[in-house]
């Protein structure tokens, strides 16, 4: 086994358990702790897929901003810091049914895509080792680039201006007339 | 393995290239090279806050017609915070009833964590730096916001209302300066065309300071208040919220949040030396040695370069860090609402008009352009921009005090409209 293979399993276990103590754990800001280490869990499988600067924007967006943004949202409401409802609630097997769906959606890509058996093989492209160098300039300039994904990128900029121009809006006290 | 080589090699800096010299490219000698960084680099970080805290004291001091420090350990009281380390190590360690343990024991080894990792991408030297991402500034404010959390966890842990006041503020400031911070980080990244630190470092051949010193100036002004010193120290304000998210804390681990900001305040002046003022390089000397005709001094090809540039980089950072420790001296604190207004409608708008100004003109001017001209125009429009911006200022100042004085004086023309008809009685 390779050192490579060891830390994945130790990120693995780190971000699987973590999740598992999200659903499980009735103490809401606890859960929250571990969504956080999740996120960070999976942070270090950027990392380890050479990719430092989706894993710097995990950290920076997952844990910087979202986490916290859900920790203030259960500290704004105390009494649901223990609550004494079953995590099970009736929705159990809808869950079930669809995490199955997109875990089968997922093992399918993943074999129709590397294992010589399947369908799709992704021929002619970059040696892994060229892509992974320079990964973050690759990444900028799809961005911008307009035959690659500066649509997206401005669609998705201007969604997220528009969130937040509705929030102010909707936070804002009416004007008493 | 010859003991005087290892010696000097320990000495020039360069330790991990005569392990790989004498045992070969193997995978263990990598992993004793990057613990051996690992060590040296937190270590150093831990010991030197011994010294900045009495440096703070003795210059607040000094500043303050004071003496300071000056019985433990001679008349400069060198020891005095030694005394101070023994004394909270040997202190108990308390857990408050009522407290969340996980979170409350969490935060102070978290936010040390933290403080200690932006430390990676700082290049010390030529080559001399913990591992040269190429995403080096973005990863130093990724880590920065993990901070955050730090100080909720323990605001939140402590159960006490005044450490979850304190927790509410800090995420107030620092989510908010984190924005002003990126966006003036992003204006040398544009310049050097990178986002490496020691990239940075090499596209200084006139030091960013004085290229856009109004980035340079918003990234100061939202370090100050990443850190939360004064004159944005409402994290911790004694005299309003006792001492904010850590005042359940107690001993070491409160030992840990001073450590923590101590370690950040000197990364802070450390980035700044290495975005805005040329790191271990000496760009300005380098620039009166061309005048004369002489090669600049290249630190990268000299034997002892790295060692050379200790020097050169720590009195760099001193500077700074004096500046930190001399606006806390002078400057009182801010009101909260002053705080997230100077931070909202001045320091983000600013900044964000400087990125258009600048990314236009770096795209404008030919790629083949002089660099003294680059930098002149870049120059001016820092200062145009600047001079607007507290033009605009000084207006609305203005207003709001021609506004507070006719509201004022309506106030006074009231108050004697009713005592005139009793006089006249």
């Amino acid at each position: 086994m390779t050192s490579q293979q060891v830390i994945f399993i130790i990120l693995a276990v780190i971000t699987l358990a973590s999740g598992l103590v999200v659903v499980t754990n009735r103490n809401l800001f606890h859960a929250a702790l571990a969504m956080m280490l999740s996120f960070f869990g999976v942070a270090g499988f950027y990392v380890l897929l050479e990719a430092p600067f989706l894993a710097a924007s995990q950290l920076l967006v997952y844990i910087g901003a979202i986490s916290i943004l859900i920790i203030f949202a259960i500290m704004m409401t105390r009494r649901l810091m223990s609550t004494d409802e079953s995590p099970f609630n009736s929705q159990w097997i809808a869950a079930l049914f669809g995490t199955l769906l997109i875990g089968g959606l997922i093992i399918f890509v993943i074999v129709s895509v590397f294992s010589p058996f399947g369908d799709i093989i992704i021929a002619n492209s970059a040696p892994p080792s060229l892509a992974v160098q320079e990964s973050t300039v690759l990444l900028g300039r799809s961005f911008v680039d307009p035959d690659q994904y500066v649509i997206p990128f401005e669609i998705a900029s201007v969604l997220l201006l528009g969130a937040l121009v509705g929030s102010i809006a909707i936070a804002r006290p009416e004007k008493e007339s | 393995m010859n003991p005087i080589d290892l010696l000097i090699a320990t000495l020039q800096l360069r330790l991990g290239e005569y392990l790989v010299s004498v045992y070969g490219s193997e995978n263990w000698v990598f992993v004793v090279r990057d613990v051996l960084t690992v060590l040296t680099i937190s270590t150093f970080c831990l010991l030197i806050v011994i010294f900045l805290i009495w440096l703070e004291r003795k210059v607040i001091a000094r500043m303050q017609d004071r003496l300071g420090p000056n019985r433990v350990g001679g008349r400069y009281g060198l020891l005095q915070t030694v005394a101070d380390v023994l004394k909270l190590l040997t202190k108990e360690s308390l857990t408050p009833a009522g407290a969340d343990k996980w979170a409350y024991n969490l935060a102070p080894l978290l936010i040390v964590m933290t403080a200690l990792l932006m430390w990676a991408v700082i290049p010390f030297g030529p080559g001399a730096m913990g591992a040269d991402l190429n995403i080096g500034v973005f990863y130093i404010l990724a880590v920065s916001s993990v901070s955050v959390v730090c100080l909720l966890l323990a605001g939140w842990g402590s159960n006490n209302k005044y450490a979850l006041l304190g927790a509410f503020r800090s995420v107030a400031q620092l989510v908010s300066y984190e924005v002003p911070m990126v966006l003036s980080l992003l204006i040398p990244i544009i310049l050097a065309g990178s986002m490496a630190t020691e990239a940075i470092i090499g596209a200084q051949y006139i030091p960013f300071l004085f290229v856009i010193p109004l980035s340079a100036v918003i990234f100061f002004i939202s370090a100050l208040a990443e850190t939360g010193r004064t004159p944005f120290d409402l994290l911790e304000a004694e005299s309003e919220i006792v001492a904010g998210f850590h005042v359940e804390y107690g001993g070491m681990k409160f030992g840990m949040f001073f450590l923590a900001e101590f370690i950040g305040t000197l990364l802070m002046s450390a980035l700044f030396v290495t975005i805005y003022w040329g790191g271990y390089t000496l760009p300005l000397v380098n620039l009166v040695l061309g005048v004369f005709g002489l090669p600049p001094i290249d630190l990268a090809s000299l034997a002892w370069g790295r060692t050379l540039s200790l020097p050169i980089f720590f009195g760099k950072v001193f500077v700074i860090y004096f500046v930190f420790i001399w606006i806390r001296a002078t400057l009182p604190r801010v009101r909260i609402d002053q705080m997230l207004n100077l931070n909202w409608k001045f320091l983000v708008p600013l900044s964000l008009v400087l990125i258009l100004v600048v990314a236009i003109v770096d795209k404008a001017l030919p790629a083949n352009t002089n660099v003294w001209a680059y930098s002149g125009i870049m120059l001016l429009a820092n200062i145009l921009i600047a001079v607007g911006a507290i033009e605009l200022l000084r207006r609305r100042g203005r207003q709001e005090r021609a506004a507070a004085e006719a509201a004022h004086d309506d106030e006074l023309a009231d108050i004697s409209a009713e005592a005139l008809p009793a006089a006249h009685h």
